[in-house]
């Protein structure tokens, strides 16, 4: 485990992996083979943050670019998923997802329902979410919450490279569609990762620290806030469990119910608007099956009800803040 | 100044750089003795007890419950009753004025290899220099890190080498059998590729069994024996703890399993559960344990007994009392010249649970050995 490789680094082993394991798996996306078929230098790309380079020499027959066409790549993905392969698309940012709506929400998602689980979509898109690169509001949303929304989908976002390579790994493998959710502002991100393929199960939150006072329940880049935020509070004496949601469909709601049994105070971090959100659902889901464990409101700390803004004064005041979680504990152990 | 002693944080493991003070045992002006526990120090990985390391008064406590320390750094003294508080006094402002904290990235201490053995990666971590060499060899689900409270002290003056069997840690997951001639061969092989003739073996559980193993099949390579909670003496063993452990794949499912290891339950902290579970998923794990228990077990019981091999080299025995995975009571009717070692507060991990005595019976054992 002494081996340290970035968030990026680890989405790319686990592609490489399970495309020397299995020759059904074959990534494409805008971009995924820097450009093949156009004059000038192979490989020069990988995707638009370079996550795929280093693949197409190794397996140039199964790494394709495609045009900028989401709606047609995605469903050209999704048709040879039903055929039997197992795509990795890159859709480059969540916020383009619009355009092939149809093929995944109502082609991939209901396959195997609607064809009496004889069919089976093993597709993975995998995109990138959240702010914080100063790009604007439509390549900055965090839209996890839409795909939650839809049977038939799974939705992944890792927090760490050892989750994003593990999950990923787990994804590609998974029988159903996958939205594998990359936060753009952690594939820098350094930390330990084996070098040895390994599979996370989904629906499995990762409690990434204990606590008896209250419990913070969040996923994807919010971790590492609410993780900061606890290091301060836990001066100050409060003690937070931090819960890492990992997969927000299927969504492990022993773990998060088990924790609030033992805190009774609750705050939910989530980078999307407020409305119909991850934060909602959790919350209404933690008031209806551990009301009598509260002993404070449920707190949420989301984004304002806003497109993400330009101005990066706007926006670093849009994405919740170590300062913002701190404030929302505060307020739960404060009351009564 | 022999009559004074400083008792510091200790290092536990490669990857420790700090402890953070959980709990004192003795309070100043009490009286303790050698190999007392003294104080509670946890790492990220683990937690356990800072033994005394000499008779006398506990005169100050000169860390708090709470510091976080870097390793080395002092927690409190020890000193005979005559000895003057100027002079401890003297002593910690002393220490402190010279005490530089080891980092933990420039520290440079030894760190696991791999070697390939028979065409299969091992890792493993040497440590220390001597004409004595000492192999430990970790049960069943283990890996090297097993004996980080071990391999340090016993490699004052020896070489120690730690290895991952095959199927466990980082060394190869692939296992043809899952039975102990593979797991011996591949012991012999790395021994072979480190160069070592023979070596004082040290084995935990599944570990112990591998040794008795060689020992048999080849008993030039094998100086002395330290059977620690061995398999490989009774049939009895607790087979709904390794179908469980081979099965585990939450942190639900893993802890309550884990907790069976220890007599102590603290030591089940969630960074312990959590470097299991890491192990746990990687790609090859299910199916070399598997076929590890339908090799070693049948029916719920140890196939394989070794308990002639006992006898015939310098041998001995070291038991947690509180083992639930293995009955300590197989170690009954071995010959008369094996030392066995009952260690009343420690359960399966006994290494781990009571290290400074096993570390003490393992070297004036092997000090004895001709």
């Amino acid at each position: 485990m002494a081996r340290q490789i970035s968030y990026q680094q680890a989405i790319n082993e686990a592609l490489r992996q399970e495309m020397e394991r299995d020759p059904t798996v074959l990534v494409m996306g805008e971009d995924n083979a820097g450009g093949e078929g156009s004059p000038g230098e192979r490989d020069a790309w990988g995707g638009v943050l370079g996550v795929t380079k280093g693949l197409y020499p190794q397996f140039p027959d199964r790494v394709l670019d495609t045009p900028i066409s989401e709606s047609g790549f995605i469903g050209a993905a999704i048709g040879a998923a039903a055929a039997g392969m197992r795509p990795v698309a890159e859709l480059m940012f969540i916020d383009f997802m619009g355009v092939c709506f149809d093929q995944i929400f109502n082609q991939a998602a209901k396959f195997k329902y609607m064809f009496g689980g004889k069919a089976l979509t093993p597709v993975v898109i995998r995109t990138m979410v959240g702010a914080g690169l100063r790009a604007a509001g439509q390549h900055s949303q965090m839209l996890v919450n839409i795909f939650t929304h839809i049977p038939g989908l799974k939705v992944v976002c890792p927090a760490t490279p050892y989750d994003a390579k593990g999950l990923l790994i787990q994804s590609i493998r998974d029988n159903d569609p996958v939205i594998f959710c990359e936060h753009k502002m952690l594939y820098g991100l350094q930390g330990d990762v084996p070098e040895e393929s390994y599979a996370i199960p989904f629906g499995e939150a990762n409690v990434v620290r204990d606590g008896k006072d209250v419990t913070i329940v969040t996923f994807g880049r919010m971790v590492h806030l609410s993780n900061e935020a606890a290091a301060t509070l836990a001066n100050s004496g409060i003690q937070c469990e931090v819960i890492d949601l990992r997969t927000t469909s299927p969504l492990d709601v022993d773990t998060v119910l088990e924790s609030v049994g033992k805190t009774g105070r609750v705050v939910v971090v989530d980078e999307s608007n407020p409305r119909c959100s991850i934060a909602t659902d959790i919350s209404a889901l933690i008031a209806q099956k551990a009301f009598g464990d509260l002993k404070a409101p449920i707190e949420m700390v989301t984004a304002p009800h806003t497109p993400v803004p330009f101005a990066d004064s706007l926006e670093d005041l849009y994405i919740p803040s170590p300062a913002k979680i701190r404030a929302a504990v505060q307020y739960v152990v404060d009351y009564r | 100044m022999s009559d004074i002693h400083a008792v510091t944080v200790p290092k536990w493991g490669l990857s420790m750089d700090k402890g953070v003070v959980a709990a004192w045992h003795k309070q100043p002006g009490d009286p303790v003795r050698k190999g007392e526990d003294l104080v509670d120090v946890e790492s990220d990985k683990i937690a356990n007890a800072v033994e005394c390391p000499a008779d006398g008064i506990l005169r100050r406590h000169v860390a708090v419950v709470g510091d976080v320390l870097p390793i080395g750094a002092l927690l409190g003294i020890i000193a005979d009753a005559e000895v003057p508080d100027a002079k401890i006094d003297a002593l910690v402002a002393e220490f402190h004025a010279n005490f530089k904290p080891i980092e933990a990235a420039a520290d440079g201490g030894p760190q696991p290899q791999v070697i390939q053995v028979g065409g299969k990666r091992v890792r493993y971590l040497a440590m220390g220099e001597g004409t004595d060499a000492l192999l430990l060899l970790h049960g069943f689900g283990g890996d090297l890190n097993n004996w980080l409270f071990n391999q340090e002290p016993l490699a004052q003056g020896r070489r120690v080498y730690a290895l991952d069997l095959p199927g466990h840690g980082e060394s190869d997951k692939r296992l043809e059998t899952g039975g102990l001639e593979e797991y011996a061969a591949c012991v012999k092989g790395f021994m072979d590729a480190v160069d070592l003739r023979a070596a004082h073996l040290v084995g935990h559980s599944m570990g112990a069994a591998v040794a008795l193993r060689i020992a048999v099949d080849a008993p030039a390579r094998v100086r002395s024996l330290t059977l620690v909670c061995p398999a490989g003496l009774g049939a009895e063993i607790n087979i709904d703890y390794l179908r469980g452990f081979a099965a585990a794949n939450s942190r639900n499912q893993l802890k309550p399993l884990l907790a069976q290891l220890f007599a102590d339950q603290a030591l089940v902290n969630r960074q312990l559960v959590d470097d299991v579970l890491k192990y746990k998923r990687l790609e090859g794990v299910t199916e070399a344990l598997n076929r590890t228990i339908s090799a070693q077990f049948e029916g719920g019981q140890q196939r394989t007994l070794l308990r002639d091999a006992v006898g015939r080299c310098p041998a001995q025995v070291i038991w947690g009392a509180k083992d639930q995975i293995i009955p300590p009571q197989q170690a009954q009717g071995l010959p008369a010249t094996v030392p066995v070692h009952r260690i009343a507060s420690a359960g399966h991990m006994a290494h781990m649970e009571a290290a400074s005595e096993v570390n003490r019976l393992i070297a004036s054992f092997i000090a004895g050995v001709p």
